[in-house]
């Protein structure tokens, strides 16, 4: 074990592979310190563990109906209670999880390297190419993210692909930016000038030299917006525009909910609690992560 | 340098920043209407239909396909869209029968109203608890006041309006339910501003100004509740920059008070970056509160758009937006603008 750590610690490393690896296991460190990273860090794990095996650990279907048990109180049998048509809730907030991960899951990787590129790409050529790709990036910014998402879903019609599909084109310009930002520190440097001496072309400089450096500051910003993804999906679920029934969604289940909120509370409420704890955990790890990836970002949000 | 010549570069400073404003603001204002362009006439397979509804007959839809200038070059279009809504025609609502530029002015008054005193609320608590924590860095109060910050990052607005309801209307009884008014005192005050309170104080009816009271002070405290979230950190982060600074440690060298150590030297510097901070939330508020108006039935322009989404109500939700997307960058780019005018480096 020592062994191991202090292979990893060398200070001078024999492969890239080392390196790499030790400065891994340093970040990992200083993220184990921070007591409300490993919370958040707990709470995704136990998300992703329901998503994997909800078959497994749900007590009962998720969709499975039994109109003798409609609106039980949290109970030993169920400890959420039942919905309306005698669904057991807790299965359907566990199944609910493959839902919300595959959301958050499809809009970062469609909208981070979308804005990667485009904010790479500005603050290379710089110039009119960055003007006009900036212009654009700042009418979106400029405008707010929920109701631009709730006007593309009123075009493109309910349901959960075109909820991805609007949550996502409302959310690049932020990495847009940020990966503009990063890119504006170093593409003076002497090593792109170097790379491009050698005669590599602008895309592979790109590719393999400015957008491996914009990463780290992108893992932090999108862990960041995970929260923010998740109510906007939600929210989409909650006003019909999203998942259709019967899928659990969690929104959706809130709004179905809503109806017997005065004398069966805790059919809106648990799937509320679910979207809380995975939200907090994603803001607990991206502040943690931020602390130590990118500690000159602290405070802005 | 002379005292004048100091006054003319502050004008020049004000007057530079306003030009670009403008210009600025301008141009965004147009990416705005491209983007309801497109979504209102390119997105759906057949916008005709869309604002037709299924059941209208060949005649009716091609007398709206060629008034709506569908027939022309998408270029003309938007042009023609741009002149039609500078001049103030959003077109008609589908399911209200009227013009959307009618019923969102008549709605707009209580979202105004709802976010107004949300953003009261807002600064009210975020900026002193963003003063406690910074002060007292790393302690537990600090710890709970980041992460009751952020909670404002994490909770559904809906739901805790729900949760919100259920106790403090239906169990504890403390305030009024959904609605702006009872029942009984709807229509009862004369119609001036929109503003309930406003309108029920100018004409003296204190009956009705503290039942409209009742029914805000929820929605208004969960809508403030967001925007304390994010003032409250922004005003933690500003001020530990200040506090790390030497002159701070100068002050407390000098047997200055802790107390006027943190809000003269520490808080007055922070006051013009607080401007964009506050300028931002009151913007992400009028948008906020969609959801919170859904839930508390609250009729405004949240309630509006989702009852036009609901419906497929396009000219009604393209109105919405277009609204709500305008006022958003106009606070947007005023508290940019201000910064720049307050700032005192420009002086």
């Amino acid at each position: 074990m020592t062994n191991m750590q202090s292979w990893l610690l060398d200070d001078s490393p024999q492969s890239r592979m080392q390196a790499n690896l030790g400065n891994s296991y340093r970040m990992l460190r200083a993220l184990l310190r921070n007591p409300l990273a490993v919370v958040g860090a707990i709470i995704l794990l136990v998300l992703v563990f329901a998503a994997l095996f909800a078959p497994w650990i749900a007590p009962h279907s998720p969709l499975g109906q039994d109109l003798g048990a409609r609106l039980l109180p949290p109970s030993a049998a169920h400890w959420m209670g039942t919905d309306e048509l005698g669904r057991d809730i807790l299965s359907r907030v566990i199944y609910g999880a493959r839902i919300t991960l595959m959301i958050v899951a499809l809009v970062a990787i469609i909208s981070a390297p979308l804005g990667l590129i485009i904010g790479a790409v500005s603050g290379y050529f710089g110039g009119w190419t960055d003007k006009v790709l900036m212009g654009v990036t700042d009418v979106f910014l400029s405008m707010p993210k929920l109701i631009l998402a709730l006007a593309f879903v009123a075009a493109l019609g309910p349901g959960i692909e075109n909820a991805i599909i609007a949550i996502a084109i409302t959310s690049w310009p932020a990495y847009a930016r940020i990966a503009r930002a990063e890119t504006l520190t170093f593409r003076n440097s002497e090593f792109i000038a170097a790379t491009r001496l050698v005669g590599a072309s602008h895309t592979r400089i790109i590719m393999r030299h400015v957008l491996p450096l914009c990463t780290s500051s992108m893992i932090v910003r999108v862990t960041l917006d995970m929260a923010g993804i998740i109510l906007t999906a939600a929210g989409l679920g909650f006003l019909g525009l999203g998942a259709q029934p019967p899928l659990p969604e969690w929104g959706a289940m809130i709004s179905r909910g809503r109806t017997f909120i005065l004398d069966q509370w805790w059919v809106a409420t648990m799937p509320g609690i679910a979207i809380i704890l995975v939200s907090l955990g994603f803001c607990f790890l991206g502040d943690g992560l931020r602390d130590v990836l990118d500690p000159k970002q602290e405070g802005k949000s | 340098m002379s005292m004048q010549m100091i006054t003319s570069r502050r004008f020049w400073a004000i007057l530079r920043a306003t030009v670009e404003f403008v210009i600025v603001t301008l141009l965004t204002f147009v990416g705005l209407l491209a983007i309801t362009f497109f979504i209102g006439r390119v997105i759906p397979i057949d916008p005709v239909l869309s604002v037709v509804g299924d059941r209208a007959t060949q005649e009716q839809y091609d007398i709206a396909k060629i008034a709506m200038g569908l027939d022309r070059p998408l270029i003309i279009q938007f042009v023609n869209y741009v002149g039609d809504v500078f001049q103030g025609d959003l077109g008609r609502s589908v399911s209200t029968n009227r013009p959307v530029a009618s019923d969102l002015a008549r709605v707009f008054p209580a979202t105004l109203e709802m976010a107004t005193l949300g953003i009261a609320i807002g600064v009210g608590l975020g900026v002193p608890l963003g003063v406690w924590a910074a002060a007292r860095k790393g302690t537990w109060v600090d710890q709970i006041i980041r992460v009751f910050a952020l909670l404002g990052y994490s909770v559904p607005a809906f739901w805790l309006g729900l949760v919100g309801l259920v106790l403090f209307y239906a169990t504890l009884g403390w305030v009024s339910g959904p609605g702006r008014v009872d029942i009984f005192y709807e229509g009862l005050v004369e119609q001036r501003t929109g503003l309930m309170l406003v309108d029920s104080a100018l004409s003296g009816d204190w009956d009705v100004f503290w039942n409209a009271l009742d029914h805000l002070i929820l929605p208004a405290t969960i809508l403030g509740f967001f925007s304390l979230a994010y003032i409250a950190r922004m005003t933690r982060s500003f001020m530990l920059d200040q506090l790390g600074q030497e002159y701070i440690t100068t002050a407390r060298v000098k047997g200055v008070s802790e107390w006027r150590v943190i809000w003269v030297h520490g808080f007055r510097p922070i006051r013009v970056q607080l401007i964009t901070v506050i300028g931002l939330s009151y913007a992400a508020l009028l948008e906020g509160s969609v959801m919170i108006e859904t839930v508390f039935s609250w009729p405004g322009i949240g309630n509006y758009l989702t009852v036009a989404l609901l419906n497929a109500d396009m000219n009604a939700v393209l109105g919405a937006t277009l609204v709500i997307g305008s006022v958003f960058i106009l606070i947007n780019k005023m508290s940019d603008v201000l910064y720049r005018i307050l700032d005192p480096r420009s002086r």
